[in-house]
């Protein structure tokens, strides 16, 4: 009795000395977890080249369909070029969008309208801005700072029988939402489902990674869908003919390809 | 606009539709249909067959035919038309061109769209033909915008981008017609109107240069052109007789754009240099001037979006100007002053979008307002009901002539 009394007391300390170093070393974790979450996310491979479908549907099952391409290269220090060319509806249909994504400063953001042959700089500050009408933000499709939100590891968890680490993110100055939880697979890193909570802590947007896919050895979710709780609405979005590692050159990036689209990329 | 009437090519467009494919890799055919009309709601009413409350009626498919293979491309936007206002039909090569690309160049040979400089709505480098006549009675944005006659060169370097577009025939911009507007006419008492068009000569033809580059964040550019006002000078030859006529110009300006104030700022500037009448004596001919613009836009919320710009014209030999003006005839102001506000909401998952954009000046004391709602029904139906509203001290400056065409207009286009 004595010896497992000392084992206890033992095993006791352990226990409080963890838990008074946790709470420094949670946040620092669960930094490195969204960090490394976005990195599987949103930078995963030198570039990315796919063929998006997002579906909007509404709350009576309307739909309307928003088919693009989209490239990504990365570049140093987190930085990030995208291109995205619009293959339908038809009034968006032949415009191309671009964004120089650069930490911590506001994005670069060219839009090229055909109709009219311009191409013009378009603001970029409010990352609330729903991306072409969908459910998801711009920075739902391409990232946001990491140190925008304070992040908080909350709990272990299981999604499907994947394991995940529950993160809670807090914007350090107004967003969208108020909180989000995220449930990050502990392999992949890869978010398996998000909720995201308004100022009157109300549950409203839910993010769901649907299907998951090795492609090249990168681990991608190929179909996602963000469920507005409060109005109903839903975007599903399928990523189809996802390639890594394609060869962008940085050239690709520029006026001369927003004006006239490189067929051979944006098939 | 110049609109094609002979039969022969009513039958040629189709036919060109139907071959080009054949040898293409790619091939993809849009277009839309669409009728807009726009009524005057002053209540009054212009003599002669188009001058009623109803000003704009017509009902247009347009085609959009884009065929590529290997490094070159083609492309064709044409509009078959039904103008119900003068009771016509007819076509209107609205694009035309072929596209070349060989390493760090580009070629478009054709009639091209061409747009430059970074203001909304508001140009000083952009030196290509408008429809302003379009544009004030409701017709939607695109048909601002004339197509030119035109080879256009790019090539690319690491240091700069060059684009170099050769004119050879000229194209004036559509203004409003006294057939349909109310407009402003300093020589009224004269029925009879010539218009000098210029003759396509190689001596006549128009050229521009921009260069850009990307500097510091800064998307900036520097233009030159060489070529004719667009719009034109009016000169009485008799007292019967007036003679339209579009004088020579070279235009040299520079712009610059980027990230600021977390928005976007925009700047630009040119100089208008009136060749033939560079001492400013001519009444005729439009004086040289300075042309500048100070543009920011942001969302200061979702999917809401703002812009002001700031633009002002500076008349250089004034007192020469004023000198030769017959007596009688409004004298444009030294420095005119333009500013303009756009509002853009989008609403229920951007199905929903109210605009606002409105012209307003200090100095001519005259505005424009075009309030707009647009809805999509589907991916594929859209309409927009929205309104040209004007007005001013006098009835001669840009807008104030426009006083008494205020007017509703609606659009619907279905595209596929």
């Amino acid at each position: 009795m004595k010896t497992w009394g000392g084992r206890c007391g033992a095993a006791l300390v352990v226990l409080l000395v963890t838990a008074m170093q946790a709470a420094p070393a949670a946040a620092a974790d669960a930094t490195e977890t969204v960090k490394k979450s976005q990195s599987a996310f949103f930078e995963a491979g030198r570039d990315f080249q796919a063929r998006v479908k997002m579906t909007l549907i509404t709350r009576e099952g309307q739909q309307r369909l928003r088919d693009l391409t989209m490239l990504r290269k990365n570049g140093e220090a987190g930085e990030q070029k995208y291109f995205m060319y619009f293959h339908s509806p038809a009034d968006v249909a032949g415009m191309t969008f671009m964004v120089y994504k650069v930490p911590n400063r506001d994005d670069d953001r060219w839009l090229f309208i055909p109709a009219i042959n311009l191409v013009n700089r378009i603001a970029a500050r409010d990352s609330r801005s729903s991306f072409v009408g969908s459910d998801f933000t711009y920075e739902d499709v391409s990232g946001r700072d990491l140190s925008a939100d304070a992040h908080m590891l909350v709990k272990e968890d299981q999604i499907d029988g994947r394991k995940a680490y529950v993160v809670e993110s807090t914007p350090r100055s107004a967003a969208e939402y108020a909180r989000k939880l995220a449930w990050i697979d502990q392999t992949t890193f890869l978010p398996i489902k998000e909720e995201y909570y308004d100022v009157q802590d109300a549950l409203y947007k839910v993010f769901t990674a649907d299907e998951i896919k090795d492609v090249h050895g990168f681990p991608t979710v190929v179909k996602r869908t963000m469920v507005n709780v409060k109005t109903g609405h839903k975007t599903e979005v399928v990523f189809e003919r996802v390639q890594y590692e394609v060869g962008l050159g940085d050239d690709l990036f520029s006026e001369r390809y927003l004006r006239r689209p490189p067929e051979r990329w944006i098939k | 606009m110049t609109a094609i009437r002979t039969p022969l090519h009513w039958a040629f467009a189709p036919l060109l539709a139907w071959c080009v494919p054949v040898a293409a890799e790619e091939v993809s055919l849009h277009g839309f249909v669409q009728g807009n009309y726009a009524a005057r709601i002053t209540g009054q009413e212009l003599p002669g067959p188009e001058g009623g409350d109803m000003f704009l009626g017509e009902e247009r498919l347009q085609i959009k035919l884009a065929t590529s293979s290997q490094g070159s491309a083609f492309f064709l936007k044409t509009d078959v038309f039904r103008d119900a206002v003068a009771r016509v039909s007819d076509l209107d090569v609205r694009e035309a061109y072929i596209d070349s690309s060989s390493g760090a160049v580009d070629l478009r040979l054709g009639r091209q769209i061409i747009t430059w400089g970074v203001g909304d709505l508001l140009f000083l480098n952009d030196v290509f033909p408008k429809d302003y006549e379009a544009f004030f009675s409701g017709r939607p944005l695109e048909y601002l915008k004339i197509g030119s006659d035109a080879a256009k060169v790019d090539v690319f370097t690491d240091v700069v981008s060059v684009e170099l577009v050769v004119v050879p025939f000229f194209q004036s911009d559509q203004l409003p017609s006294s057939r349909r507007f109310f407009v402003f006419d300093p020589f009224p008492g004269v029925s009879s109107r010539v218009t000098e068009e210029r003759r396509a000569e190689l001596g006549n033809t128009e050229m521009a240069l921009r260069l850009s580059r990307n500097f510091v964040g800064f998307d900036t550019a520097v233009y030159a052109s060489r070529g004719f006002f667009t719009t034109p000078g009016m000169r009485p030859d008799s007292p019967t007789q007036v003679t339209l006529f579009f004088p020579r110009l070279a235009t040299y300006g520079a712009s610059g754009q980027g990230n600021a104030l977390g928005g976007v700022m925009a700047l630009e500037a040119a100089y208008y240099d009136s060749m033939d009448d560079r001492p400013g004596r001519d009444p005729a001919i439009p004086n040289s001037t300075a042309r500048y613009l100070v543009g920011y836009q942001r969302q200061p919320w979702s999917d809401l979006t703002a812009g002001i710009q700031y633009y002002g014209e500076y008349v250089f030999d004034y007192g020469p100007y004023r000198d030769t003006l017959p007596p009688g005839f409004p004298a444009q102001d030294r420095l005119r002053q333009l500013l303009t506000v756009r509002l853009t909401q989008f609403l229920r998952y951007q199905t929903l979008r109210l605009s606002f954009f409105a012209f307003y000046s200090p100095t001519d004391e005259d505005y424009d307002l075009i309030p707009e709602v647009r809805y999509s029904v589907t991916d594929a139906l859209w309409g927009a009901i929205g309104a040209n509203l004007f007005g001013g001290k006098t009835e001669t400056t840009a807008f104030g002539q426009l006083n008494r065409n205020d007017n509703v207009y609606v659009v619907a286009r279905y595209e596929f």
